[in-house]
């Protein structure tokens, strides 16, 4: 692995990005020789700066994968569970998923009061996808990728697990949730509704020439910002205390690396620090899970005229 | 090789300044926590359900600035060398 530590947290930092590299660029392989592409090839970069150089249509291999895989097993597990769910004696899987699905329906039926079928199981889907690719975080950093190096012969080859830590996940997954508040917003109160609430909240005197010369303007920009900030916020809260707690357990992997008294050491701090991890995991969800309720229950409320 | 240490400041700032407020903040959280759940005793576990989800949201603040924080560190930081 890179000698230095700042090498290796680097190295652990870089996301397996697949882009196209242009014609005549000068890739550093690992062992200092510069090869130059002959035309347009999309490849797997080898560094962050290749990877910055891939543009915008660089994909992150790992995240996907990872974030893609876990939403299958998710949905194939709860589905085969649904599928054969009986009345009678539950099977042991039967009854952890009636414990998850009971609890989310609970949450969620103290917040949003309207009807929706959809609200529910998206809930319940947030919760559970969340959790789980937040629980990568538990496997320690270096496991999969040196195991996948073994099997792959590829001495080169790494993977970030965790696809929570990768900004461009939960950001996607923040600007759904806004994408949905925005549609149920516009659903339930209409697009008149939906610009009336952005303008005339939370000034306005009736008299239409003080409104639409200062209350207006003021108005949008209060509620723009307001609605603007809870996609952020909730994208940048999880990917934050996710990107943290991995950086703190690469830190604790840089630790085992360097002697015997820090390598114990390391190890006792990781161990704490994953327990205590344990908790931020289920916590980050749920918040996730709550938020994004609330957010619909707030794109539902149409009766609050005043 | 004046912007690196300007660097390294404002992410200490970052994480500090944030770390700071969170801290009080968690400390007044559980100690309203503490006089709720002493004042009502049967409310205890549904005030405490309320105070991690609170605690949840708290998380965002000083971890948006840890995470930009790490990132100044170890991104730009090392381009600016």
């Amino acid at each position: 692995m890179a000698g230095d530590s700042t090498g290796y947290i680097q190295h652990h930092l870089q996301n397996m990005a697949y882009g196209e590299l242009p014609a005549g660029y000068e890739r550093h392989n690992a062992d200092g020789t510069v090869s130059v592409l002959a035309e347009d090839t999309w490849t797997l970069a080898h560094s962050s700066a290749e990877a910055a150089d891939m543009g915008f249509w660089a994909v992150h291999l790992d995240s996907l994968g990872w974030s893609i895989g876990l939403g299958l097993i998710f949905s194939f597990l709860f589905y085969r569970v649904a599928k054969n769910a009986t009345a009678g004696v539950p099977s042991g899987i039967q009854s952890f998923v009636e414990l998850l699905v009971s609890f989310i329906d609970g949450v969620v039926k103290d917040i949003f009061h309207h009807k929706n079928r959809m609200i529910a199981p998206m809930g319940l889907t947030i919760f559970c996808w969340v959790f789980m690719m937040n629980l990568m975080d538990l496997v320690p950093v270096d496991w999969l990728p040196m195991a996948a190096q073994k099997i792959s012969g590829n001495e080169h080859l790494f993977f970030k697990v965790v696809p929570t830590t990768d900004v461009n996940i939960t950001l996607g997954m923040a600007f759904t949730v806004f994408a949905f508040m925005i549609f149920f917003s516009i659903q339930q109160k209409g697009l008149i509704g939906f610009i009336k609430e952005l303008t005339m909240h939370p000034f306005h005197s009736g008299k239409w020439y003080i409104d639409f010369t200062i209350l207006v303007w003021v108005n949008l920009i209060l509620e723009v910002v307001a609605l603007i900030s809870k996609p952020i916020s909730l994208g940048l809260r999880l990917f934050g205390n996710l990107y943290a707690g991995e950086m703190i357990f690469i830190l604790f992997g840089v630790m085992l690396g360097s002697g015997l008294v820090l390598g114990t050491a390391g190890v006792f701090l990781h161990l704490g620090w994953a327990i205590f991890h344990i908790l931020v995991i289920t916590l980050q969800a749920f918040v996730f899970m709550v938020l994004t309720t609330v957010y619909m229950a707030m794109a539902h409320d149409v009766d609050e005229e005043h | 090789m004046e912007a690196l240490g300007l660097v390294y400041v404002a992410a200490a700032l970052l994480i500090g300044l944030g770390a700071l407020g969170t801290a009080i903040g968690f400390g007044t959280l559980g100690g309203k926590l503490l006089e709720g759940s002493a004042r009502q005793p049967e409310q205890g576990p549904a005030l405490q359900g309320k105070m991690f989800l609170m605690a949840g949201l708290l998380d965002a603040v000083p971890m948006i600035g840890v995470g930009i924080g790490m990132y100044l560190i170890f991104v730009v930081a090392p381009s600016l060398v």
